[in-house]
């Protein structure tokens, strides 16, 4: 994780989708195996999956720091590694949770009100000079939120990453990746 | 065999395990938590052999692993052990060589508290082993070792760690020798491809049929799939080129009309110039290493590239195949060969390569390996001693090699002609592989004559080991190239840095290489004059009761030729001085 965007972005990453048996050290070998070959990850986010032997990691990978195809190879000589589904944004429902503290004396508390209104944002706790709020959707959608509270001065602030599946519609077109059939990413 | 109901400590379920993956030599040296697991030993029909520092093991499990195409086992305890056998680790991972390495670790309870002689080895060894695995219960142990051996030995093979807590090979648990089927559902996500795609190889062999000026460019993975017989018929039936890689050598014959020999760096102007030239690579087990391709952007600029490997991260890692294949180098070559057939069988013609041949065999008579003569009383040439020696032995001696000028000179002037008689560090250049290397080696090949070349710095690094190979009588020879000097890093400083010489000299006088090899047990002999080399190498190979050290007094000057210094085009190649007014012809 060697890239920070503040946007949490940039136009060129993309999606990877990874099936992990859940054992001990997996995520610090996927992990070190990004730092090792030099890959930039945007985010990273990991929970158990449907089957609770494995667990799905959401990696938004930096596509600048090397070729997607390399990236999924390599990971897939992870022996842990069960699946990795590559995701089109295009063809993806991707969200992500924002928390922040922003400051806001009396006189910009109702400012920032309008603005968790805007975005559907919720507030979570209110003090005397500042208040949090959470907003889930989108990632481009915090991204402009984010921007927006900036001018607010932003006290503390919390991305989780993004998590991502394929559009239910679309789930013939998850491109799920087996490289060891196919020689190289279809 | 298993009995459901067996109990037995986790230390006598490991060993257990070892002896049914048919393991009958493990190098090792015990300590406080890999202890438990020596005791049941006592009673194994295995080997242990007790090395001198536990990087030894690990190289010897390596040499052993090279000559038998069986994984090679080194176990070792905790901590400074474990972190010793990392280099060993990573020369396998680069060099794809099947290991399994045992560490003891802290007991469960005390993991994480910086106990005595703790590290976190599976942490360290990560990305140096194709697999590593803390095993946190003795029952999990036979599974765990069945799965380090298939790791280890199927697919793209490597060395495969695992890691015993101290109480995990005390407690005890019910014997089980898990089925082949729970190893492959433990594993659901390693699924190596063995057969090529039927479409990838018909294109292969319709690129080779319609090739003008083809070459075989041959990797390791020819030799780890066991793949030379097709090899020479893929090669015969074509009539095409075949150049062996550092990793490869023996795969093909070197005495073979069509073997031009090692490309590379360090490689004969025939096999770098005719892969510069080429209009078709046919990469067999091959990964287009930077020592192979020089610079990247101006290597073989007009050939197509068909990549077979098993490893689909090879593809397209380094130069973009125009036909990849994935899977097994034997099986994908055998099934090009078939296709190959099938194609001449309906019609289709070879190109006619005749020219290209000829052009080829013209690089291979102007540009010999050369080397100037001795002048009287300076110091021996070592390609002369080399070539001595290669001319006392028969072809199934195993030449291992450590890592340097004396490497490049051994893989150049030896005539290899059988596969698995060359046993070196490619990938990691690991200095002071050789002693322990070859030890290794001839506890997997008792047989065989081996010989270890070796130069004084590498030496000097592991031949306490020397130590090991006389208590454990396993005699091994060494040819000592000893020029006094840090050799490839004071040419590196002579060519590329005005001759200016830091830190590479070592000494003349000290150490004693004789007197330092009859304490270990050996014989030692030094030969400083070109008519003392033919007889002691003959002494050296009459003597079988013990390890013959030779020390050879080398020029300090000699230098490796041709080279293509790093960074520089293939193009660009530094011929021998006296070649240098033949340049021209390499266009």
């Amino acid at each position: 994780m060697t890239a920070f965007n503040p946007h949490g972005t940039s136009l060129n990453h993309g999606i990877l989708s990874v099936l992990v048996q859940n054992r001990p050290g997996v995520l610090a070998r996927v992990a070190s195996l990004f730092a090792r070959r030099g890959y930039n990850i945007f985010s990273l986010a990991v929970a158990p999956a449907e089957d609770e032997t494995q667990s799905r990691i959401t990696i938004v990978v930096d596509l600048e720091s090397a070729p997607l195809e390399q990236m999924v190879k390599q990971l897939f000589k992870l022996v842990d590694v069960v699946k990795i589904s590559e995701l089109d944004p295009r063809r993806s429902i991707e969200r992500e949770l924002l928390l922040a503290t922003v400051r806001a004396d009396t006189g910009q508390r109702s400012e920032i009100v309008e603005l968790v209104k805007i975005f559907e944002a919720k507030i979570l706790a209110v003090g005397s000079d500042a208040v949090t709020v959470s907003l889930e959707g989108h990632p481009d959608k915090l991204d402009d939120f984010e921007e927006l509270l900036d001018s607010y001065a932003i006290v503390e602030m919390q991305r989780t990453g993004r998590v991502a599946l394929p559009k239910l519609d679309r789930a013939a077109r998850l491109r799920a990746v087996n490289p060891n059939q196919k020689g190289k990413v279809s | 065999m298993s009995t459901a109901s067996t109990r037995m400590t986790g230390a006598q379920a490991l060993i257990k395990a070892l002896e049914m993956e048919q393991v009958d030599t493990i190098f090792g040296l015990p300590g406080g938590c890999i202890l438990p697991a020596y005791d049941p030993l006592l009673e194994s029909s295995i080997r242990h052999v007790l090395v001198r520092h536990e990087q030894g093991a690990g190289h010897m499990a390596e040499g052993y692993a090279h000559v038998t195409g069986r994984p090679g086992v080194a176990m070792v305890t905790s901590g400074p052990a474990a972190t010793n056998l990392v280099t060993p680790l990573m020369d396998a991972y680069m060099d794809s060589i099947p290991m399994v390495g045992i560490t003891g670790q802290v007991g469960t309870s005390a993991i994480g508290s910086d106990a005595f002689q703790e590290c976190d080895t599976v942490g360290i060894t990560r990305s140096c082993t194709k697999h590593n695995e803390l095993v946190m219960t003795p029952d999990d142990i036979p599974l765990a070792v069945r799965q380090a051996f298939h790791l280890a030995t199927t697919g793209r093979p490597g060395p495969v760690l695992l890691d015993l807590p101290k109480d995990v090979l005390q407690n005890e648990m019910t014997w089980h020798w898990p089925t082949d089927d729970e190893v492959s559902s433990a594993l659901p996500g390693y699924r190596p491809t063995m057969k090529g795609h039927p479409r990838m190889i018909k294109e292969a062999a319709q690129m080779i049929l319609a090739a003008e000026r083809p070459v075989l460019y041959v990797g390791g993975g020819m030799l780890k799939a066991r793949a030379a017989e097709i090899l020479r018929e893929l090669a015969e039936m074509t009539g095409i080129n075949v150049v062996t890689t550092l990793m490869a050598r023996g795969v093909f014959p070197d005495d073979h009309e069509l073997c031009l020999g090692m490309p590379g760096m360090h490689g004969t102007i025939a096999a770098t110039t005719a892969m510069q030239r080429a209009d078709l690579l046919i990469a067999l087990g091959a990964r287009f290493d930077d020592r192979i391709t020089g610079r990247l952007d101006s290597f073989a600029p007009d050939a197509k590239i068909i990549h077979v490997d098993i490893d689909p991260a090879e593809q397209g890692k380094v130069r973009r195949p125009d036909v990849p294949i994935v899977g097994d180098c034997r099986l994908v070559t055998e099934e090009i060969v078939q296709a190959i057939r099938d194609l001449t069988a309906s019609g289709t013609e070879q190109a006619d390569i005749t020219a290209w041949k000829s052009r080829v065999s013209g690089w291979q008579e102007i540009f010999p390996l050369a080397y100037d003569e001795a002048s009287p009383g300076a110091g021996l040439k070592p390609q002369y001693c080399l070539e001595e020696l290669r001319a006392a032995s028969n072809d199934d001696t195993i030449l291992v090699s450590g890592v340097g000028q004396h490497q490049m000179w051994a893989s150049l002037h030896w005539k290899f002609n059988q596969p698995y008689s060359w046993v070196n560090s490619g990938g990691l250049g690991t200095m002071g592989f050789s002693i322990p290397a070859a030890i290794g080696a001839k506890a997997g090949r008792p047989d065989a004559t081996v010989w270890a070349v070796d130069g004084d710095g590498c030496f000097q690094m592991t031949a306490q080991e020397l130590v090991t190979a006389t208590v454990e009588r396993i005699p091994v020879k060494v040819a000592l190239l000893n020029n006094s000097y840090l050799g490839m890093v004071r040419q590196w400083q002579e060519m590329f840095y005005d001759e200016r010489y830091s830190e590479v000299y070592l000494s003349t006088e000290t150490p004693d290489y004789v007197k330092w090899a009859e304490s270990m047990g050996c014989v030692g002999i030094r030969v400083e004059s070109p008519e003392e080399v033919g007889p002691a190498i003959e002494q050296a190979n009459s003597i079988n009761d013990r390890s013959v050290v030779v020390e050879f007094r080398t020029d300090s000057e000699e230098k490796v030729f041709p080279m293509v210094p790093a960074g520089v085009s293939n193009d660009e190649v530094l011929v021998h001085p006296s070649q240098e007014q033949f340049r021209a012809q390499l266009g």
